[in-house]
């Protein structure tokens, strides 16, 4: 085990798979950084620190540093994936999936099927998401919902370091395109990592907290704040299941619907707006196949359903909440 | 450079079975038996077979929705393709494609494409792909004068500048973006070869309706793209025979225009004339291609009629490779 930065698992993963296996290429904007600048290559290593040094060590061949071009990077990379490589593409921010959605919706996603399973799209796209930098409607969006409702994509959200890892390491080598939204609030965090090789089944849920009372179900940033209200409540002898949900599709039905049926209390914390999310699909499952079970009716943590704010307050009054959580909680449990 | 007499039989043949595989769809989807949208190829065949007659499997290229002639040239199974268009589930892509996205990447045919300009970038990642692997192979996109206005081809041609893709950018101007005319929807005076010109790549013309223009061309463009000089375009004048997709009216054509580009720009007339002229070939050569393809033609249509259907099982299949 070592400690480890999220952002650092990222880089330190995408070395260690472009180590193993040649045919792992990487392609993005500023990816490198500096090119054709006088500062030279390498002057940026990703805006989010999570490709530097692999320039130099891997070459231009496997480094594609990209024009502003998300329709062909993403483009790009189901082409190459097609021919046989394993692109790891980014997108830098994952509310510039609007430029490029045709080459993820209609593309990637659709090949496999729509050729008759005889082809492979192993293409990873990395995109930055999430709120809490008053970066506004344009760089601070969750778009996993959209992005979950697409068939023949999966979708990745990792909350830790560990997960990072394990997980990139898995999306890297499946044989289906996977999206891995990595949280921007998060890449600063730190948490022990795994030594050696360790990839994490997509479709497994974490327990993050274990309790009988209320089950909660979230995912990225709001883990944290989830596990927080779950030990505050803790303390006055209130148990959670806190489950981090780690993959949107596949999703752990079987977890988030065993965890029901003990608690009969579902709260669902989703940083992104309630019409047609994951907090309403969560809710749907839950109360189609384990309405028996529930002993009062889902509660649903999100943000309104507006576009982001820039200013702090506003941004802060959007986004769910330690407070908010807790609200939700204590309002399930006094539901009869 | 002279063509080989089994070259030039096995040229026509390739536009002869386009021919007559797209002749037979626009009769056989009157019947209604065939469901969804069919745009075919006729008239465009000089330019598929003079492209890929050059290329070997290893090859690639990305078509367009008007990909059946794409397929035939790279050597997707013909059979194959006609049970994929009557949905079969011994079709090319079991009946889950159709006509828009018949693919078969063991031939390094990357997929038709129902929409206009994405196959694009997917061209200059295949590229991207032989550039790493040094392997001297290239990826060809076919596009047409609709898909060269789409933002998607615009960004392609500068990534493929800019990381030395050996991708080529190939324009097939059959003078129609579905039913509009190129001079109201090209900007650039009805030509597409400068646009990618201004993007940096050298850039070549040719006639699309006479093989040997396309061939020969392709030649020079192929050579040049596979020292590793980076991409390059080539705008082939070609002609649509039918319209947009089977159905369409075409309201837009001119008095007469499809009688005159059916005797005048018909590249296999052009073909028999050139081969035959120069005793390179003798009718009864080309008559004895006419006769075989019109029987395997025959036995596709029978065949695909009787192929086995897909059952709701299917539906559930080949979305992910492990769920």
């Amino acid at each position: 085990m070592a400690q480890m930065m999220y952002r650092d698992a990222v880089l330190q993963t995408l070395f260690a798979e472009m180590e193993r296996d040649e045919n792992v290429v990487v392609l993005g904007e500023d990816i490198v950084g500096g090119m054709g600048t006088a500062g030279g290559p390498e002057a940026i290593g990703g805006i989010w620190s999570t490709s530097v040094g692999l320039f130099d060590k891997f070459g231009k061949d496997r480094v594609i540093d990209t024009p502003i071009s998300e329709s062909a990077i993403v483009g790009a990379a189901a082409g190459l994936a097609l021919a046989g490589k394993r692109p790891v593409a980014e997108l830098m921010f994952a509310d510039f999936i609007g430029v490029s959605l045709d080459q993820i919706w209609n593309q990637i996603g659709k090949f496999r099927y729509m050729f008759g399973g005889k082809t492979t799209c192993p293409a990873v796209i990395r995109m930055a998401y999430g709120a809490g930098f008053n970066a506004a409607a344009q760089h601070s969006q969750s778009v996993y919902a959209l992005l979950t409702a697409m068939p023949g994509i999966k979708v990745v959200t990792p909350s830790t370091p560990a997960d990072v890892k394990g997980l990139l390491t898995q999306a890297i080598r499946d044989d289906d395109p996977v999206i891995f939204m990595e949280h921007k609030a998060l890449y600063g965090t730190m948490g022990e990592v795994p030594d050696g090789d360790y990839a994490i089944p997509f479709g497994h849920a974490r327990l993050c907290r274990a309790g009988q009372d209320v089950t909660i179900v979230t995912l990225g940033l709001m883990v944290g704040f989830c596990e927080a209200v779950a030990d505050k409540l803790a303390t006055e002898g209130i148990g959670c299941d806190v489950i981090d949900l780690r993959t949107t599709s596949p999703m752990d039905e079987e977890a988030i619907l065993d965890s029901v049926e003990i608690t009969g209390r579902l709260v669902v914390v989703d940083e992104s707006p309630p019409r047609c999310s994951l907090a309403s699909d969560i809710a749907g499952l839950v109360t189609t196949k384990a309405f028996a079970s529930l002993k009062a009716p889902p509660a649903l943590v999100t943000t309104p359903h507006t576009p982001i704010p820039f200013a702090r307050e506003l941004e802060s009054n959007y986004l769910p909440s330690p407070d908010k959580i807790e609200a939700a909680i204590r309002q399930t449990l006094a539901w009869r | 450079m002279q063509l080989s007499r089994e070259a030039l039989l096995r040229a026509y043949r390739q536009m002869k079975v386009i021919r007559e595989f797209e002749e037979r769809l626009h009769v056989e989807i009157m019947t209604g038996e065939i469901a969804g949208f069919t745009h075919l190829y006729c008239g465009q065949e000089a330019v598929a077979v003079g492209v890929c007659e050059h290329l070997d499997h290893a090859d690639m290229i990305v078509s367009t929705h008007r990909g059946h002639g794409h397929c035939i040239a790279k050597g997707c199974d013909v059979k194959g393709m006609m049970k994929e268009i009557w949905g079969s589930r011994e079709g090319i892509c079991k009946g889950k494609g159709g006509s828009m996205h018949i693919a078969d990447i063991d031939v390094g045919m990357l997929g038709a494409n129902g929409i206009v300009g994405a196959g694009s970038p997917i061209g200059v990642g295949a590229a991207l792909s032989a550039k790493i692997d040094g392997n001297g192979k290239v990826a060809i996109t076919f596009s047409g004068d609709g898909a060269c206005n789409q933002g998607t081809t615009f960004e392609a041609m500068n990534m493929a500048v800019v990381t030395k893709a050996p991708c080529i950018f190939l324009y097939e101007n059959n003078k129609y973006s579905e039913h509009t005319g190129v001079s109201y929807s090209v900007g650039t005076n009805k030509d597409i070869a400068s646009r990618a010109e201004a993007f940096g790549m050298k850039i070549w013309r040719g006639d699309g309706t006479d093989f040997f223009s396309v061939h020969d061309t392709m030649r020079d463009v192929l050579e040049y793209v596979r020292a590793g000089n980076g991409p390059a375009a080539v705008e082939f004048d070609t002609e649509r025979f039918f319209g947009h997709f089977e159905g369409d009216p075409q309201r837009y054509r001119g008095k007469g225009e499809l009688d005159h580009i059916r005797e005048n720009r018909d590249a296999l007339k052009i073909f028999r004339a050139r081969v035959t002229e120069a005793d390179l070939l003798s009718g009864a050569d080309l008559d004895a291609i006419d006769a075989e393809v019109m029987t395997l033609i025959d036995e596709a249509v029978a065949e695909a009629r009787l192929a086995e259907r897909p059952t709701a099982a299917d539906v559930l299949t080949d979305v992910y490779i492990s769920y």
